[in-house]
Parts: structure tokens; C-alpha cells; sequence
């Protein structure tokens, strides 16, 4: 790892002494807060999973503009569709890309052997990709909608949020998982997508209600779903990332 | 169990199936009536749909218990059963997505709709068969057994979620009839016939099981005594 650009690598935050003193949650949040530093700084100096997953995004967009020809359909039925198409495709890319980064060069036996829980290191991969796939919804979400003519609705961001964390919390348990087979990046969409059917399904539920305006107590029913799918596959992932990982 | 036990007790099991499948299928095309009320005829294909989806459902249930406890454990044969139940449990439902189907078309008048139980069960099947191809993508025995584990028990506990979620739509699928409240539904011939297939089908599985595991351990045998080994030439 040599860089003559010195100065523009931000410092990691520091895991102090009284930190590693202190143990429990302190030491454990500075642990996975190490590891989201270290996504976001080689994603800041390579580029490549948010450059993907913009431009595979809008692609997606663009294909579904030949494929139904959105002039003519009622894009409030068919547009929450298309968005979560275009999130979770491209999502699938920057997670399969995460940890192809990882199995590069031995860094996931790396992060392994660190002195620390194995469950840090799902939780920091979680964050970082939460953030990256959040960055990129944020990115494509109004060029959607200034191509198709829609309004920009800043209400659907809660939806898009939790959708996107369900997303992640099973995501990055099959995505590693998936790093360690033969055929690597054929099999997490086609291990994920069927177990994130209830999330995607009360995804674009609830994108729906917010794109025809529908209100805050319409919408309290599907999002409480969205936020229960959240903590199953959260806790879930949790639990079994150890044994992912374990080798 | 020993190769040579495990080959009587399959024996046993498979001629019992053989008599049991019979026995129900003279019932379910020849002997039952048709039903009165609505399905007529095509009730038959109801006595090979529902004890199929049971026993799919039992299947995935085999999977996700031997998935625990080769994640506890750390059994070879844990795994194997595992193996063998998320095969015959694709095979299950698909039979039951087929013949679904079948009646689906004679009474709904199309052969599918998106309907929550529908729905589910092919979430269901997409699910295993990812299942069955993870364990494909893998060479290492460990990791493999490892990480299928980890998707037979995410599965298991998937299925009640999906059902969950997928009920956010409206369902057509007649509601269960021979578990609901307040007695079955169907005319006691009828429900005769389907107890007998009910049977029939799990006694099925637990033959297949049986067979498929040990297939398995054959196939390891033969695997090992393909190494080379110091023992004397011509011992068994």
C-alpha cells in the first residue's frame, strides 16, 4: 500500500488505549466504526462500487423506459417497480463487489485474525454498503424522476431507508457466503432474492402508497412490516455470520 | 445404523410404500366418489396435491432440524439427511406446483395466479433449489455442509415471513379443509381417501429419505476406498 498523495487519506479513527480498556460496546463500536473507515476510504480512492451501481441503475431505468414505453402507462403502478428493480439490481452489484474486494489478496483471513468479534465485521460491511447503496438511491431517485416526469417526493426517503436495510442485513450474509463458492457472483442474487421476497414485496408496497400521496396512517401498516423484516434478518444475520465466515 | 440395517429397515419401508401408494391410488381414481358440491372430478388431483405439499413441507422441516444440529453437532450424517431431504422436498414441490396447476386450470380456469399460497410455495421452491445449487458450487465437504446449514435454517425461517408478507394480497387458494376447525369439510369417503394419500405420500418420504441417504454413504465408502490405502490386498 504506497500512495504519493499523502495528504489526502483522512485519519482512521482512533481505537485509544482507554478505548481498549474500557472493552464492551465502546470497544466494539470503534471496531466496526474501524472497519466502515476502511470501506469508505478504499471506495473513496477507487470509485468502483458507486460508479457501478449509478450507472447499472440507470441503466435499469432506461431499459424499463423500452421495455414498457412509460409514456403510455400509469406510472404510478408500475414506477415504485421499476425503482426497487433499479435499487436492488445495482445494490447486487456493490455487494458482490464488496466482497470480492475482500476475498482479494487474503484481506477477509486479514480482517479474521484481527483481535476482535466476528460479528463486527458484518456489521461494518452492513454499514458501509448501507451507506454506498443509500448515496446511490439518493443519486437516482430524482433522475428518475425528472426522465419521467414524476415529483421529486423527499417522504419517500424513510421507505427507501428501511427497504435498503433489510436489503444489507440479508445481503451481506449471502454475499459472503456466496464469496466462498465456485461460482461467486452468480449465486447471491439467486440465493438473496427469494429469501428478500417479504421485504421487496412491502417495499414496493409502501413506495406506492407514497408515490399516489397517500398518508402517513396508510402508511404505518406497511412500514411497521418493512420494520420487522428489518429486525428479523438483522438479528439473523447477526447470529449466523460466525459460522459464514468461519473457516 | 449399520449399511446392512439401514438396507432391511429401507426394504421394509419401500415395500410398505409400494402397498400404501397403491392401496391410495385405487381409492383416489376408482373408489372415492366425486365431490358433491363444487370440485367433482377434479377432486383427484387433490389427493395427490395436499399430501404432496404436506410432505414438502415436512421435508423442509427434515432440512432445517439436521441443519441445526450438524451446526451443533458437526455430523457428516447430519448433513447428509439435510442433502437428501432439500432433494426430495424440490421434487415434492414441484409436484405440488404441477398438479397445482392441473387443477387449477379445470376449476379456476387458469393455470396460475398470483395468489399468496401460490406465490409462496414458488418462493418456496426457488428457495431450495438455491439451496441445492450453493451445495453444488462448492467442493470443500466442511464449507459446503457449513454453509448450507446456514441457508436451510434462514429458509426454514423464511417461510413463515414470506406468508406474512405475501398475504398482503388478497387470497384465492381454498382455505386448508382437512385441518380446519370444527372438523373436515369433505364427505367422509372423501376424506378417507385423502388420509390414506396423506399416508402414502409421508411413508413415501421417509423411503426416499432412507434410499438417498444411503446412496450417500455409499458413495463416501466408495470414495474413501478409492485412496490410496496400506490395507492387505482383498480385505472388505
Amino acid at each position: 500500500m504506497t500512495t504519493t498523495r499523502e495528504e489526502t487519506r483522512a485519519p482512521a479513527p482512533p481505537i485509544t488505549t482507554e478505548t481498549t480498556r474500557r472493552g464492551g460496546l465502546a470497544l466494539y463500536l470503534a471496531q466496526v466504526g474501524a472497519l466502515v473507515w476502511k470501506d469508505l476510504a478504499a471506495e473513496r480512492r477507487t470509485k468502483e462500487i458507486l460508479s457501478a451501481m449509478l450507472v447499472f441503475a440507470l441503466l435499469v431505468v432506461l431499459i424499463f423506459n423500452f421495455a414498457f414505453d412509460l409514456r403510455r402507462v400509469e406510472m404510478d403502478l408500475v414506477g415504485p417497480g421499476i425503482l426497487w428493480v433499479a435499487f436492488t439490481f445495482a445494490g447486487i452489484l456493490g455487494l458482490n463487489r464488496a466482497f470480492a474486494l475482500e476475498k482479494d489478496r487474503g484481506a477477509l483471513e486479514g480482517l479474521m485474525l484481527a483481535p476482535m468479534e466476528r460479528s463486527a465485521i458484518y456489521v461494518g460491511k452492513l454499514i458501509s454498503t448501507l451507506l454506498l447503496m443509500s448515496i446511490m438511491e439518493i443519486a437516482i431517485f430524482p433522475v428518475y424522476a425528472l426522465l419521467n416526469n414524476q415529483p421529486i417526493r423527499l417522504d419517500i426517503l424513510p421507505v427507501v431507508f428501511m427497504g435498503t436495510l433489510g436489503f444489507v442485513a440479508a445481503g451481506t450474509v449471502i454475499a459472503a457466503m456466496a464469496a466462498n463458492t465456485r461460482t461467486r457472483e452468480v449465486l447471491l442474487p439467486i440465493l438473496l432474492f427469494p429469501i428478500l421476497v417479504p421485504v421487496i414485496i412491502t417495499a414496493v408496497g409502501a413506495t406506492a402508497i407514497v408515490v399516489r400521496g397517500g398518508g402517513w396512517d396508510e402508511l404505518a401498516a406497511p412500514l411497521s412490516l418493512l420494520a420487522i423484516f428489518d429486525i428479523v434478518f438483522l438479528v439473523a444475520g447477526f447470529l449466523v455470520f460466525e459460522y459464514v465466515i468461519e473457516e | 445404523m449399520t449399511p446392512s440395517r439401514l438396507n432391511t429397515a429401507t426394504r421394509i419401508l419401500g415395500i410398505l410404500t409400494l402397498i400404501a401408494m397403491a392401496v391410495s391410488l385405487y381409492m383416489a381414481l376408482i373408489w372415492s366418489p366425486p365431490e358433491r358440491t363444487m370440485l367433482g372430478d377434479s377432486v383427484r388431483i387433490l389427493y395427490f396435491h395436499a399430501p404432496a405439499a404436506w410432505t414438502a413441507y415436512l421435508s423442509f422441516g427434515v432440512v432445517a432440524i439436521a441443519s441445526v444440529m450438524y451446526l451443533w453437532k458437526r455430523k457428516h450424517i447430519w448433513d447428509i439427511i439435510a442433502l437428501a431431504s432439500a432433494e426430495i422436498g424440490v421434487l415434492l414441490t414441484t409436484l405440488t406446483l404441477i398438479s397445482g396447476m392441473l387443477w387449477g386450470k379445470t376449476v379456476w380456469g387458469t393455470f396460475w395466479t398470483w395468489d399468496a399460497r401460490l406465490t409462496s410455495t414458488l418462493v418456496l421452491w426457488l428457495i431450495y433449489v438455491g439451496y441445492l445449487m450453493l451445495r453444488a458450487a462448492i467442493d470443500d465437504p466442511e464449507r459446503r455442509a457449513r454453509l448450507a446449514a446456514i441457508v436451510g435454517i434462514v429458509g426454514a425461517l423464511d417461510i413463515p415471513i414470506i406468508h406474512f408478507a405475501v398475504l398482503w394480497w388478497r387470497t384465492l387458494h381454498p382455505q386448508p379443509i382437512a385441518v380446519r376447525p370444527g372438523g373436515p369439510a369433505l364427505d367422509p369417503p372423501l376424506a378417507l381417501t385423502l388420509n390414506v394419500a396423506m399416508i402414502a405420500f409421508t411413508l413415501l418420504y421417509a423411503y426416499l429419505l432412507l434410499a438417498r441417504v444411503q446412496l450417500e454413504l455409499t458413495r463416501d465408502q466408495a470414495e474413501a476406498q478409492r485412496q490410496p490405502v496400506e490395507a492387505p490386498v482383498g480385505a472388505d
